[in-house]
């Protein structure tokens, strides 16, 4: 399948926040195209925040986000939904309806006012339950299943909606790490075989460092650092953004950088030289 | 595509067998809709065979049953037709919307709004019907205008909110009715407790026009927005990305419903129970297959009918049909208790 | 926890403020008495006048209104720790209701008519409708204060209703009527005092002896039970004596709403949190809201009276949308 031509998403000194605090100041960005991203940093840092606005849930009290050079704001509702899609943190469970039907909305921004499924809509939902491995439990009711596969529902229905760019916000925490892996995994599948843009924030550094192909680094509300895994992942870095010592190793498996925290109790073995503090 | 083809197979069957237990559903509620209607028509004091009552319907001068059911049985009826559906449909869209089948607009005030703008009108002004229908419209519009302005903390709407504010409005409301039939005078006092339970009672066809007008406009509308509520009910981050214009669906929906149960309530009085009982009954009976709005207008019909019929004919006293929806509605609300407590939705 | 700052002059103010009612209360009313009546009817047991006869009763009345105010205050702080929710009080969460459906369902159908029946029905109905709506607080999960209110809020609406079906057929009682669909202290005599005091006492007396423990409740269950207090007993305890307060008051004086709510919150802004202190000054803040309610209906509503019970509801109300705009409320 051919790689689809990447949108663009830029924020351009944004600042945003809700409920009348300004939670992102001065914020400067480029989503890199047909790429995987993650945004990391510690609690409360603004990181939800950023792709919120960033999807259009929030918009920023200054500074402008462009789509493709146009103001995201001037794109029409459904036209942006085609595009853009986001997987909040904790969507909510309707009782009684099935898979098969959960995943079925992830079509209304191509939807007509009237009328049922087309044929697209039938296939898109048959493709996206397909890769996501949920076909068998497509007549089970979402609030009936486990965690893992609940959060393989949303991810389905999200890839139902066709969008080029996805953002996701925290899809694995609360999932066993066979289920975090295996959504990472699944991820990856999309962007190397489909060219879909991924943002996503996730609160596990080294499994960000291993999946991600570009990485922003959040503390307070601004952007401390962005590039790519190893250019983020560094001891002064990771010092700045979460007050960790730590030293950083190559991880054996996917050669990505992976942070070994310093504590009180465990300080640094002269012996390794496998260690690069 | 083919090698998606099974796929679709599975999930083309999966959804035709929900939508066939939804429209089964409905199908059903609307046989039992007209049923009732019919039973409305031809019992009373004197029970009229069918053919009469058709006869009657068509306008032909029928011995006895021309009056009793051109003038007194088909007013009655349509408006227990047409307030159940008002009720059922606006009660629905309050659950869907406020995320919780307890909030509803009797327990947010706006039918408690209505009724005291009404009461009011009747024990103080002293006005004629018209004035108190128009009263009872206006106060309920206001109500919801000003529950909704005051969720408001800076620019931040919450539903958590509004359905505080709305409890407090009830209260008040409430202690408003309570406190006019204080002061009402004798005579005023049969048409002010009217508007404490709802009845059926003494409604004639001219105060039909309004509310007729309103359901046919408004619940078809509701109907039409099945998909955006269905959005909707995922939260509004997930409704949002998916493209829904979230205040101006959320605007549309509660003003269509606080005009449709404003206007019920100022035509029958706010019959207790229908607005809170018919979404979820509904939502059991159709399942998760298909929207449950006109399924919940259709029970609230049934409900307001048959409350009707029990409280003129099943006992040796009449009552209004408040008063049955109104014991209906307590033992319900307590099952559904226990089943959202059990769901983990309390 | 030490005392909280200006206990004292708050202290005091509370005293004053109640001396103040309460002469506010005797002096104030249809008509308003003079010096010489008052003097007659405090200190002149043999004095005949009408007016000494008015003041004699409003003594009683005062009294009576007191107790109720204290009662509904300390419910109200009670249901609020053992629910760890803001706006829990009897009225809201449809406490008083359900007390007044079952004393109506009991005059109706079973012809009550003793003290004694009364309040054993209107207890009979608090605790089951608080069973039921204090369930879901714990048994809920995820349950946040406002599903705990709405439950409340339904479940007043419903029984109300049925309160409502009770009494219409039967309305030409309007007296009656009224007074269960609203309270009122003006039936408050002596007698009515003197049923009510040991419960009164009873009741307060636990919630001072239970306002340690609450205090360790409120870190929540877990850091509670790991200080030790067994958090089940705690609950149950203070749930009764909430129960208890409210389900008297609502026998002797019908269903009153708010009054829980605007004394709880009004100490716990000048005093803090410390259920130790929050207790008998809810009683007496409750005492001073509930009276000044009172005085304020009898005298709006000349010459008859407007219940105290929709006063507190004028009151209560904004204080509720003043509560609900301030706190960050947790999205459903």
């Amino acid at each position: 399948m051919a790689m689809a031509p990447a949108h663009t998403l830029a924020a351009d000194r944004i600042a945003a926040g809700y409920d009348g605090r300004v939670i992102l100041q001065d914020i400067s960005l480029e989503i890199p195209g047909n790429k995987i991203s993650v945004i990391i940093g510690s609690n409360a840092c603004g990181k939800s925040t950023l792709l919120k606005t960033l999807a259009r849930l929030i918009k920023p009290v200054s500074g402008t986000i462009t789509l493709d050079g146009r103001p995201i704001h001037s794109i029409p509702s459904k036209q942006l939904a085609r595009i853009v899609g986001l997987l909040p943190q904790s969507p909510i469970v309707p009782e009684g309806i099935s898979v098969a039907d959960l995943v079925g909305r992830g079509r209304f921004p191509h939807q007509k006012l009237f009328g049922g499924w087309s044929k697209k809509d039938y296939e898109a939902v048959a493709e996206a339950m397909d890769m996501m491995n949920i076909t068998e439990l497509a007549n089970a009711n979402i609030d009936e299943l486990s965690g893992g596969q609940r959060q393989r529902v949303w991810i389905a229905m999200a890839l139902a909606q066709q969008t080029d760019i996805l953002f996701l916000d925290e899809p694995t925490t609360f999932l066993d790490i066979t289920y975090q892996v295996e959504i990472l995994d699944l991820l990856t599948d999309l962007n190397r075989t489909f060219g879909k843009t991924i943002v996503m924030v996730l609160h596990d550094i080294n499994l960000a460092a291993r999946y991600a192909d570009y990485m922003f680094a959040m503390k307070n509300g601004r952007l401390v650092a962005q590039g790519t895994p190893s250019q983020v992942i560094t001891r002064e870095i990771v010092k700045e953004v979460f007050g960790l010592e730590c030293a950083v190793i190559t991880d054996p498996v996917s050669a990505s950088p992976s942070v070994v925290p310093i504590g009180r109790h465990h300080a640094l073995h002269p012996v390794s030289t496998a260690m690069t503090p | 595509m083919n090698q998606y083809s099974k796929t679709v197979t599975v999930i083309k069957k999966v959804r035709s067998m929900r939508k066939r237990r939804g429209y089964l559903a409905a199908g059903i509620l609307a046989a039992l809709v007209l049923a009732l209607c019919c039973a409305m028509l031809m019992l009373g004091s004197t029970i009229y065979p069918v053919k009469d009552v058709i006869r009657a319907l068509l306008g032909e001068q029928v011995q006895g049953a021309s009056f009793a059911v051109g003038t007194i049985r088909l007013p009655r009826m349509l408006a227990g037709l047409l307030a159940g559906l008002a009720f059922g449909i606006g009660g629905a869209v309050f659950q869907t919307m406020l995320r919780n089948p307890l909030a509803n607009p009797n327990v947010i005030g706006i039918t408690a709004g209505s009724s005291a703008a009404a009461v009011f009108c009747i024990v103080i002004l002293h006005a004629g019907r018209s004035v108190v229908t128009l009263a009872a419209i206006a106060a309920g519009l206001a109500a919801a205008l000003f529950i909704y302005l005051l969720s408001f903390r800076g620019k931040s709407f919450s539903i958590g909110r509004m359905i505080i504010v709305g409890i407090a409005i009830q209260a008040v409301c409430h202690s408003v009715i309570l406190y006019m039939m204080l002061i009402a005078r004798v005579s005023d006092i049969p048409a002010a407790l009217r508007w404490l339970e709802g009845s059926l009672n003494g409604v004639q066809m001219a105060d039909l026009r309004l509310l007729s007008i309103a359901v046919l406009v408004l619940a078809p509308a509701a109907i039409f927005m099945s998909r955006h509520l269905a959005m909707l009910e995922l939260g509004d981050q997930a409704a949002a990305s998916l493209g829904v214009h979230i205040d101006r669906t959320r605007i549309v929906l509660i003003v269509s419903a606080v005009i449709l149960v404003a206007v019920a309530t100022s035509v029958t009085g706010p019959i207790a129970a229908v607005a809170f009982l018919s979404g979820p009954i509904a939502k059991r009976l159709v399942g998760g297959g298909m929207s449950a709005i006109l399924p919940a207008g259709l029970v609230g019909a049934s409900l307001v009918l048959t409350a009707d019929l029990i409280g003129q004919f099943a006992f040796p006293v009449r009552y209004p049909v408040g008063i049955i929806t109104g014991i209906i509605g307590a033992p319900y609300l307590i099952y559904l208790l226990i089943r959202l407590n059990r769901r983990g939705e309390l | 926890m030490t005392r909280p700052k200006h206990f004292t002059k708050i202290l005091t103010l509370g005293i004053l403020l109640i001396v103040l009612c309460a002469a506010a209360s005797i002096v104030f009313g249809s008509r308003p008495s003079t010096m010489q009546e008052v003097l007659d009817g405090l200190f002149r047991p043999e004095a005949d006048s009408y007016g000494a006869h008015v003041v004699r009763q409003r003594v009683s009345r005062t009294v009576f209104g007191f107790f109720c105010g204290a009662a509904l205050g300390v419910s109200g702080a009670l249901m609020q720790s053992v629910t760890r929710n803001p706006l829990a009080d009897p009225g809201i969460l449809g406490v008083n209701t359900g007390a007044a459906l079952f004393v109506v369902s009991g005059i109706a159908f079973l012809n009550i008519s003793t003290a004694g029946e009364y309040i054993g029905l209107a207890l009979l109905g608090s605790s089951i409708t608080a069973i039921v709506v204090f369930g879901i607080s714990f048994l809920g999960r995820g349950s946040t204060p406002i599903k705990l209110v709405l439950a409340g809020a339904a479940t007043g609406v419903a029984l109300s209703s049925l309160v409502t079906a009770i009494l219409l057929p039967r309305s030409y009682v309007m007296e009656t009527f009224r007074f269960w669909q609203v309270g009122s202290v003006g039936a408050g005599d002596w007698q009515a005092v003197a049923i009510f005091l040991p419960f009164l006492l009873v009741g307060i007396g636990t919630a001072v002896a239970m306002a340690p423990a609450l205090n360790a409740l409120a870190l929540g269950d877990e850091a509670a039970q790991g200080l030790g207090a067994r958090t089940g007993l705690i609950r149950l305890v203070s749930a009764a004596a909430g129960v208890l307060l409210c389900g008297v008051t609502t026998a002797l004086a019908g269903p009153i709403g708010f009054v829980g709510l605007l004394a709880t919150h009004v100490v716990r802004l000048l005093l803090g949190p410390d259920i130790r202190y929050l207790i008998p000054m809810s009683a007496l803040a409750g005492a001073v809201v509930l009276t000044v309610s009172d005085v304020c209906g009898r005298l709006i509503g000349r010459p008859g009276e407007l219940e105290v019970g929709i006063i507190t509801a004028f009151i209560g109300a904004p204080l509720l949308i003043a509560l609900a705009k301030n706190m960050k409320v947790r999205s459903l």
